[in-house]
């Protein structure tokens, strides 16, 4: 298993990485989330060995992994680019690091075979690498990863350059493969949507530090903090004044008074009258109530596969399974679970 | 015992082998790029000698003895040949050589002998010459030019190619001959003169020769080039088919031609001084100097050599030909180069 | 951590090892001695003001007539490259290989051509006289600035053909295509996204090119005429003719250190101009001609650029089996048949001269000495090019000083080879290996020059691809680099080839022990009058452009393994 302990990165004399630590287990997918230029590819290539931390250690099971070059580490790569052998073709890009280890050919053929299969590119070692589409690139760039039987599957952000059907079903593909070959991954994204689809567990990165670490489903409902929320776009964020809290937390805001329950103790005390918190309320568990706490008049719908988004006038929004009218005032009930305190 | 024999016969048979000769010394000629010798006159003296002789052809006659008057110190060759009357003063003042008094220079004529010392002996000598295409002439019923000064007549405007002193030797020769008909004041307004007469001027013998001149296979527009008076004699034992005249001669009045004497001398630290004496006799002797015209195509100067019969119909030699004094020349030709320079090229 | 370390410092020292010592031995340390020789206290002592005139008209004159010859090089070279990187039409590789042939041959032949079309009584002028009844030719361009110009051009468009064309063929055409979308017409795509791209390639050729007509030599001496006076032209004159050696040295120095400039203002350029993205197939960026521009376009570059090389070169072919009289009759008539006499002659040894050249035996000696220049220029060259793309501080500081061998004098580097390669251990004055040293010296900044921009194109990416896959350096060296290092290694091996063939001022470098090569042999003819020295001459003309034509061709075809389409 892969383990960085506390890794501090700077690049062009600025922090980067600002102590960075996590480990990822045998045959886990763990994906890094982040914004652009929060370092997530920085620290794929320090996990390659393509760089050197200025502090910390990269290990696996346990053994400092810094004497170790990038040839010995054992570890794929998948770059966003497919950084695919120009000159060879599809089977000899496949086979390529199998002809490293000095592999028999006929073994190196099976292998490329397996692999091609996998991914749903049989047939296709003959094909020259400048011919195929950028979705075939990308899986010949995966299988190539995959089939010296790697230790750790580095992804950096590899389907960003193609379209939304594509990525959606290689999503998918991914998906499959990574949990038939079993091998554990790091994938590093901007998307939320890929992550939340491939990770068994998620890390946000926020300027140079992991905010944010678990699930995909305990990440998306509990961002812990405002950026989390606005980022992995949770639901809609609420600024509010504590009214009391006792038992249930009184929240003010301006879209009404909202109870909820709330056990952060920020600075080892709970939340007082008067405080000032950010509440997340998700969009999705909203129904029109005529004894709703929350209402407004309707500014905008729009059609979304997930239900009609409606946005209110006071600056929330909600999907809903059918489509108000532009004007029509509507008043919607929540339950408990649908608002949250932030902090 | 038979070990002790078998250990004297293979002694006996090592020594036997230190013992025998081993292959025929080499001696090293260094020339200019022009040289050229018979094969069968060469291995000749080989043979007779038992010598295996190897040439170094080391760029044009300038060239050629910079590099030796360079490797003063251990010497490329043991002897070197291509040293002209034009550039014999640099030799002798650089002291590359070590003087040889052979016997064969009794048979070499006075005015040849240019070194009193005997260093530089001399091998063969040419007439650079202005060649005249004779066709051209005769075609227009026009008069060959006799003179220096007839070249300054307006019949003969824009008909003269000649060759930069600074980078061709028979342009210097020309440049040296008008030096000693004019005088070291006069001469300047003579190329004046010329220049008003729309003289040509290129920067090589080729380019005058095969570009400019009329009567080669060049076909140019000059009938009158500056090359050497065996020109017409090579242009007919190189003819592409057989012709029974030359077409080409040399003007030969006063001065308009200039005497190149070509020299050999034994380098000072040579590792085998007989042999290279043996070679400089062989060079001065009536086998190699009878050679001599039909492959350089220069005179020899052994009065005992007789000439090829294309040479005596067709190349002529300058009865009074223009030569300058060697020292003379190694004074001032920078001085005479540098002053035409200016007046020529602006 | 240590032992990493270590042995990067080794990789990085250890490309640069053959180079070095090379250029140390065979050039820094002659040029050394001989400047010193001229330049010592005493002799700097002799350079008056009018030595100093001389120097900086020379200069002026050189950068001149320097400056112009490239900039209508590039005039024509850059459509030319164009025209070959994204056009296929028949006969192209033939019209590639001849547009190299004048690169290769001695500049007696090159004036020869030249003349018997432009010259005074060249077929152009005798075709206008004809035409228009005139008396004495119209165009009087040999022996001026025009024709130096011209022989410039014609020499040197290869260069930029090579060098640029391959550039331009391996463009990846999408940037291209995306400007094409965003509304840009093809001008405006072409100045502002495809020439930024070829600014590597673009740069090496110009200066490539500028250095050798810098150093011009044979084509001003021959066609332009006593007017004309270069630097090379006066070490010449110095040197050989008056053996000023204080003066001669200071132009060579001059020479050198303009030369120098040059070569630092390149590297400084050229590490700007960033990596050209992805690299496409040759095949990708050819189309045939379809709109009526594009077919105006190909047919027209390829009939100019045919009568360009065409017509100066094939005089001397013509020339070799045609019989010219020496005028008998009429002026300006000329009887002539077709003869293979020249050819046949060139078998024979007329006079029985100790000297004479069997053909076969000179162009043997030609190729044997262009061979080992080809391999130790790629020996030495390919390590070096591709150090020089991963630039540390030595590296930086070394770059520049590659280029210097293409600008010392070869007269100046002779006599240096003269006073330093004379005594032993290194009694190599009269060794033959002198010859393909010295052509190696002139080669090899070309060479790596000429390998720079592919191996510049390697994107970074690829290389850690494969280091993730387990290669190690060196496996991912010859898995990434060498497809295209090879490429560009058969084009630079061409040029090297083709620099030995014609001894590019290399005839003034060594005293010559008997193993006559083609130019050789040439110059021998061309040195004494007669029909049949100047026919046989021709001839041998001819099969020298035959044997490097030939010699281009194949090593072009050549497939190096792991290149693929490459």
């Amino acid at each position: 298993m892969l383990e960085l302990r506390s890794i501090h990165k700077s690049y062009l004399d600025q922090p980067l990485l600002l102590g960075i630590s996590f480990t990822v287990e045998e045959g886990e997918t763990v994906c890094l989330l982040g914004p652009s230029g929060s370092g997530k590819s920085t620290l794929l290539r320090i996990i390659a060995g393509l760089e050197t931390p200025e502090q910390g250690q990269v290990c696996w099971e346990g053994e400092d992994l810094a004497s170790i070059p990038v040839h010995r580490r054992g570890f794929g790569l998948v770059f966003q680019d497919y950084a695919l052998f120009p000159q060879m073709n599809v089977a000899e890009n496949v086979g390529f690091g199998l002809k490293m280890q000095n592999l028999v050919r006929s073994d190196i053929d099976r292998r490329v075979t397996e692999t091609l299969e996998l991914v749903n590119l049989a047939g296709f070692r003959d094909r020259q690498v400048t011919d195929l589409s950028g979705g075939e690139q990308q899986r010949v760039a995966l299988a190539r990863a995959l089939a010296p039987n790697p230790r750790l599957l580095m992804f950096d952000e590899p389907l960003s350059a193609l379209d939304r059907s594509l990525r959606e079903q290689l999503m998918d593909d991914l998906r499959h493969i990574l949990h038939k070959s079993g091998v554990a991954a790091v994938y590093v994204t901007h998307d939320q949507e890929e992550a939340f689809s491939l990770a068994d567990r998620v890390l946000l990165l926020h300027e140079g530090a992991i905010v944010r670490s678990g699930t995909p489903r305990q990440v998306w409902s509990d961002p812990g903090s405002v950026w989390a929320a606005r980022f992995v776009d949770a639901g809609n964020v609420l600024e509010g004044t504590v009214l009391s809290n006792s038992g249930r937390m009184e929240v003010k805001t301006p879209a009404g008074v909202f109870e909820m329950d709330c056990e952060h103790s920020p600075g080892g005390r709970a939340h007082q009258a008067g405080d000032k918190v950010n509440l997340l309320v998700s969009r999705h568990a909203a129904r029109p109530d005529a004894e709703g706490m929350i209402g407004g008049i309707v500014v905008d719908v729009v059609f979304r596969q997930e239900g009609f988004r409606v946005s209110l006038d006071n600056g929330l929004d909600f999907y809903l399974p059918e489509a108000p009218r532009m004007g029509e005032v509507l008043t919607l009930a929540i339950p408990g679970e649908g608002i949250k305190c932030l902090g | 015992m038979k070990q002790i024999q078998l250990t004297v016969l293979l002694l006996c048979a090592a020594l036997a082998c230190a013992c025998s000769p081993k292959g025929p010394p080499t001696l090293t000629v260094m020339t200019h790029d022009s040289f050229s010798a018979s094969e069968t006159v060469i291995r000749a003296f080989e043979q007779a000698n038992n010598v295996h002789v190897v040439f170094l052809k080391s760029g044009d006659a300038g060239a050629a003895l910079n590099k030796a008057i360079l490797s003063k110190g251990a010497p490329l060759a043991d002897v070197f040949y291509g040293v002209d009357n034009t550039f014999l003063s640099r030799a002798l003042e650089a002291g590359i050589y070590t003087p040889y008094d052979s016997p064969l220079l009794s048979r070499v004529p006075v005015e040849f002998r240019l070194d009193p010392q005997d260093r530089a002996l001399p091998v063969d000598y040419g007439d650079i010459c202005i060649n005249y295409d004779k066709a051209y002439f005769s075609a227009i019923a026009l008069r060959i030019p006799g003179s220096l000064e007839d070249l300054l007549k307006p019949e003969f405007k824009g008909l003269l190619v000649v060759e930069n002193p600074a980078t061709s030797s028979p342009g210097l020769g020309f440049l040296l001959a008008t030096v000693k008909h004019f005088g070291e004041k006069g001469y300047l307004d003579y190329w004046q003169s010329l220049r008003a007469n729309d003289v040509v001027i290129v920067d090589g013998w080729e380019t005058a020769y095969y570009t400019n001149f009329s009567a080669s296979s060049g076909h140019g527009p000059q009938p009158l080039a500056v090359s050497y008076s065996s020109s017409p004699a090579a242009e007919v034992v190189y003819a592409s088919s057989p012709i029974t005249d030359a077409p080409t001669a040399s003007i030969l009045g006063p001065d308009t031609c200039f005497r190149q004497v070509e020299f050999v001398g034994i380098l000072k630290g040579t590792k085998h001084l007989t042999l290279a004496r043996k070679f400089v006799d062989f060079m001065l002797s009536r086998q190699f100097q009878e050679d001599i015209p039909l492959q350089m195509f220069v005179y020899p100067v052994n009065v005992d050599a007789s000439l090829p019969k294309e040479f005596t119909l067709y190349a002529q030699t300058a009865a009074q030909p223009a030569m300058l004094d060697p020292a003379m020349i190694a004074a001032e030709r920078d001085k005479w180069i540098n002053e035409w320079t200016a007046i020529m090229t602006r | 951590m240590t032992r990493i370390n270590k042995y990067a410092w080794i990789a990085t020292v250890l490309p640069w090892m053959g180079v070095s010592i090379f250029l140390g031995l065979f050039f820094f340390i002659p040029i050394v001695n001989i400047l010193w020789l001229g330049l010592n206290p005493a002799g700097l002592k002799t350079l008056g003001s009018a030595s100093l005139l001389l120097a900086s008209r020379s200069l002026f004159f050189t950068f001149y007539q320097a400056s112009l010859s490239t900039i209508l090089t590039l005039v024509l070279g850059l459509p030319a490259a164009f025209l070959f990187a994204h056009y296929d039409f028949p006969g192209k590789s033939l019209l590639r290989a001849l547009t190299a042939v004048p690169f290769m041959l001695p500049t007696v032949v090159v004036a020869a051509g030249f003349n018997a079309l432009l010259g005074p009584r060249g077929w152009i002028n005798l075709g206008l006289m004809d035409l228009f009844h005139l008396q004495s030719a119209p165009i009087r361009i040999v022996g001026t600035l025009g024709v130096i110009l011209l022989a410039h051009v014609f020499y040197n468009t290869t260069i930029v053909i090579r060098l640029v064309g391959n550039a331009l063929a391996h463009l990846d055409p999408s940037l291209e295509q995306a400007a094409r979308t965003l509304g840009a017409d093809s001008p405006r795509v072409l100045a502002r996204i495809t020439l930024p791209r070829l600014r590597p390639s673009i740069l090496a050729a110009t200066v490539l090119v500028f250095i050798f007509d810098f150093t011009s030599f044979g084509v001003i001496l021959l066609l332009g005429g006593p007017g004309f006076s270069t630097l090379e032209v006066e070490i010449f004159k110095q040197a050989i003719q008056i053996f000023n050696l204080p003066l001669a040295g200071l132009l060579s120095l001059i020479q050198l250190i303009c030369t120098l400039a040059f070569s630092i203002l390149y590297t400084r350029i050229q590490r700007g101009a960033a990596a050209s993205g992805k690299l496409r197939a040759a095949a990708v960026n050819l189309r045939k001609a379809r709109t009526f521009r594009q077919k105006f376009f190909t047919r027209g570059m390829a009939v100019l650029l045919s009568l360009f090389f065409l017509l100066p070169m094939i005089s001397v072919p013509i020339r070799s089996i045609t019989r010219l009289e020496a005028d008998r009759g009429e002026r300006g008539q000329v009887r002539f048949g077709i003869t293979g006499d020249y050819y046949s002659e060139l078998f024979i040894n007329q006079r029985g001269s100790i000297f004479y050249v069997p053909p076969f035996e000179a162009i043997g000696n030609s190729l044997g000495y262009a061979a080992l220049t080809v391999v130790l220029t790629l020996v030495l060259g390919l390590p070096a090019a591709s150090a020089l793309t991963r630039p540390g501080r030595l590296v930086r500081a070394l770059d520049p000083l590659l280029m210097l061998p293409l600008g010392a004098s070869a007269v100046t580097l002779g006599l240096g080879f003269i006073i330093t390669f004379n005594k032993s251990p290194l009694l190599l004055v009269t060794s033959p290996i002198l010859v393909p040293l010295g052509h190696t010296l002139i080669a090899l900044p070309f060479v790596i020059r000429s390998m720079q921009p592919a191996l510049l194109s390697i994107p970074g990416r690829l290389r850690e691809a494969a280091a993730s896959l387990g290669a190690s350096r060196r496996r991912a060296w010859f898995a990434v680099d060498w497809p295209i290092v090879a490429r560009a290694t058969s084009s630079a091996a061409v040029f090297a080839f083709t620099v030995s063939l014609g001894e590019f001022g290399a005839t003034y470098l060594v005293v010559r022990p008997e193993y006559p090569t083609m130019p050789i042999a040439i110059a021998r003819f061309l040195s004494q009058p007669g029909g049949m020295n100047y026919g046989q001459a021709m001839a041998m003309a001819t099969v020298l452009m035959a044997v490097c034509g030939a010699g281009i061709f194949l090593i072009e075809r050549l497939r190096l393994p792991g290149t693929g389409e490459f």
